[in-house]
Order: C-alpha cells, then structure tokens, then sequence
C-alpha cells in the first residue's frame, strides 16, 4: 500500500474496526492519556466535511448512490479532511486522531462491490499513520452492542443498497461480516496493531497506550506541540 | 499513441452493479480548454445528429444530480482545496457515467459530452497532483468512440474571454493555486498548463485535434465530417 509517508512532525493515529467494536471508546480514552502530558491533541471524523455534507446527506436520503459513487463522495469528504484538517495540524506538530481511515473504505466499498485495487489507488492522497489500531470482535459481539441499544439501523449503514437480504437487521449482519472479512485479509498487509475488542475497556486502554509509548512514544516527547504547564490542557 | 482497447470498454476496472450488457450507442466527446467554444459545438452537433434522425443525450461537468448543488456551493466560496476539488468533479463525473450515458448508449442514443474525465485529469495536474494516479481512478470509465479536442493557443483563448465581455474567472485562472500576481499573468499561466496536459493526453489516448481558431462552420463541417461514418457504421 502506498500512502503519502508523514514527513511532518506531527503524529498521526488511527482506529479501524466494524461498528460496535469500541474503537471510539478507546480513541477517546487515549486523547485524553495524551492531553494529560500536555500534548496538543486533534480529532478526525470519518464522514465530516463542511463542504460534501449536503451532498452526502442527499445522496443517503434519496438513495443515489451506486458502489462508485458512494466511494468516490466518502473520498471527496476524506480529501476535504486531509488537506484542510489533518495535514496543517501535522505541518504544525499536533497528535490527529482519526477515527476510520482510508482503511474503512477498503473494507467497506469493497465490501460493497468495488476492486480493491481501484479503492487502493483512490486513496494513495493519503498520509501513512504512524500507527494504525484494528479493533477485533467477533462479529456476533458486535452486533449485540449495536442491536441492542441505538437508533434504527439506516439503509447505506445496513448495506440495502446490496440486496443481501430484505430485511434491514438480516442485512446489517451480512455485509458488516464481510467487512470484518475484509479487515482481517489487509491486516499484515497495512500492518495494524490488532487490539482484542472484546476484552475490558481499561485493560484494551492499557494496551493500547503501551503500544504508542513502544512504538511513538520518543518522537511525541521529541516533536509534539504541547499546551503551556499552567492548565491550558483544559482549555484544548 | 491511441487507446488500445475498444470503444465502450472500460479502460481498467469495472463498475459494480452496472449492466454493461450490449451497447448500441455511440460516446463522443468533445474536450479543450476554458472558452474555446465547446459548448456552441455540442448543440450544433446535437441539432444535426438529430435531424439525421438518431436521439442524443449531451452531458458536461457539473451536472450530475448527486452532486450539482453541492458543487456549485463549493465553487461558490474560496474554500474548496485543490483534492476535493478533483474528487468531487470525479464523483461527479461517475454519476453521469452511470446513470446517464451508460444507460443512453444501451438504448443506442448517441451521447454527446462535453468534456469528459480528460479535463478532471488536466484541471488536477494543473494543480500539481498525479496524473497517473487521477487517469487510474477514472479507470471505470469507457473509451470514447472518438474525443475531438478543440486546441487553441493562449492568445487565442484569452482573446476569446476579452471578447466575450466576461472577467477572468477565478477557478478558470486557477487563482486557487495561484500561477500569477494578478487575474490576468494566473489565467494566461493556468491555461498554458492546462493545455499542456491536454495536449499530453491528445497523444496518449489519441484525440482527434482540431483548430479551434478555424471559424465556428469551419469547425462544424469538420466534425461533421467525421462523425458520419460513425453514425452509419
């Protein structure tokens, strides 16, 4: 995979996983391990942008979408992100963390029917993470925390679009698992550091932590911004 | 050097969930810089294809259903980047490939664009991204029967602007990048290199050149000219 190298003092890192495998939680959980040693911490939304927005949310409500388009319009937000969010903040030594990369669209336009290796090269613009976590549950786990408790499932969400099943639980199930298929084929390829999602939230914490320290923790010391002593950290 | 694949084949990948099935229609394209008078071709071509008696459909970049209002509100403002901007006309470009021309060259329609995704590719090198990575994302897209690209030398094209009476336009100057101190030197330099690239793809996929300083019948009965046989074949 040939992404961008990072050849700025920033730090990027990123969590991937199907929905319901805590990745958020964790992301969360460890911004605030990174803020409370002062360093200047930035999020990054899948699906965020300012500018793509109306486009997406009309496309999703009048179903428009194709596997193609779907993909391209998630890589017009992405780029948005990119050049206007994640690349200054790196230019300017802060942490981003993202929450999805390029690496959801692998797994999910595919998943939705694409060539991998058109969705690969769709996303050379991007930066190469410094570190990539993959949140791994079974699918069954996940589904269980999902099902239970939130809103109603939506149709691109719950892969309709693909006809896998008429009815939209059957389907969510179904095209996430392929997903997940898809998660585990790239995994050595993109070098994930796999987390077991479906151990306790403070003993995945406590990994994760160790594996940045391990892995980043001499260049954050060396390169990150940091919020002033007196309390700015707070105020970020 | 032309394409080597077959007309209506894709270049590279293929589109999930598109009936492909037997195209009857013919694609062409007309390509070119800003102002060369693209447009007035393709409606004259138009009126003359269908007084021969076959049915057109003409598409052109930005009036994809999915992505027009969005678009223009980009456009609108300064704040669009130079990548999002490249995907956005791609996704653009995808909508009208999939739910317009695609389905237009099943029913055997003749389809007429105005520009095609030679221009994304131009517009984004222009703005110092990859050309060959941009030609590989357009690579679900179908090879033309035939691309005229009308070529005109910047004196020319800035002539053209002047006379219409209109301002340099700010995307068309690539004021986004810039290439200039002022509208003027980043419109000249802008659309020098975009022809450049242009004139890169011509000899890659093989455009069928045409002076476009030649008078607008001139320009017309050659095109004619060349799209009879097309029609007949």
């Amino acid at each position: 995979m040939q992404f961008r190298p990072n050849r700025y003092p920033g730090k990027l890192i990123i969590v991937e996983g199907i929905d319901g495998s805590g990745k958020s939680t964790q992301l969360s959980l460890l911004s605030q391990w990174l803020r409370s040693q002062r360093f200047v911490v930035s999020f990054s939304e899948w699906n965020s942008s300012a500018i793509v927005k109306g486009t997406t949310k009309q496309g999703k409500k009048k179903q428009m979408f194709t596997p193609t388009t779907f993909s391209l319009i998630h890589a017009t937000d992405f780029a948005d992100r990119l050049e206007r969010h994640i690349v200054p903040m790196l230019e300017a030594g802060a942490v981003v963390c993202a929450d999805r990369y390029a690496y959801t669209a692998f797994a999910r336009d595919v998943a939705r029917g694409v060539e991998r290796a058109w969705v690969r090269n769709l996303y050379r613009m991007a930066v190469q993470p410094d570190l990539a976590f993959l949140f791994r549950v079974p699918l069954e786990v996940a589904l269980n925390r999902i099902l239970g408790g939130r809103a109603a499932l939506k149709y691109y969400e719950a892969g309709m679009d693909l006809s896998l099943s008429p009815d939209i639980e059957t389907s969510f199930a179904l095209f996430q698992e392929r997903i997940l298929n898809e998660y585990d084929a790239m995994t050595d390829e993109m070098g994930f550091e796999v987390i077991d999602a479906t151990g306790t939230i403070p003993g995945q914490q406590r990994e994760v932590r160790r594996i940045v320290r391990e892995r980043i923790g001499g260049s954050l010391d060396r390169d990150i911004l940091r919020y002033p002593a007196d309390g700015g950290a707070s105020a970020g | 050097m032309p394409d080597s694949r077959a007309p209506l084949e894709t270049y590279e990948f293929r589109l999930p969930k598109v009936d492909m099935g037997q195209f009857l229609g013919k694609l062409i394209v007309v390509e070119g810089p800003d102002s060369v008078g693209r447009s007035t071709q393709v409606q004259r071509l138009r009126t003359w294809v269908e007084a021969s008696g076959y049915a057109v459909v003409d598409t052109g970049m930005a009036r994809s259903k999915l992505t027009k209002a969005g678009l223009r509100e980009a456009m609108s403002g300064h704040t669009l980047g130079p990548l999002t901007m490249t995907l956005f006309y791609m996704a653009d470009f995808a909508d009208r490939l999939e739910n317009l021309i695609i389905p237009a060259l099943r029913a055997g329609f003749v389809v007429l664009t105005d520009r095609y995704f030679y221009s994304i590719v131009a517009r984004a090198a222009a703005r110092h991204q990859d050309p060959g990575w941009l030609e590989r994302v357009a690579g679900f897209a179908l090879v033309p029967h035939v691309t005229f690209y009308l070529r005109a030398p910047i004196e020319e094209i800035v002539a053209r602007v002047v006379r219409s009476q209109s301002d340099f336009n700010y995307w068309e100057s690539g004021m986004d990048v810039p290439y200039g101190p002022t509208i003027y030197q980043s419109f000249v330099n802008y659309q020098t290199k975009l022809v450049e690239v242009l004139d890169g793809l011509s000899s890659e996929h093989g455009f069928d050149t045409v002076d476009a300083s030649r008078t607008p019948d001139e320009i017309f009965d050659y095109l004619r000219s060349r799209i009879e046989p097309l029609l007949t074949a």
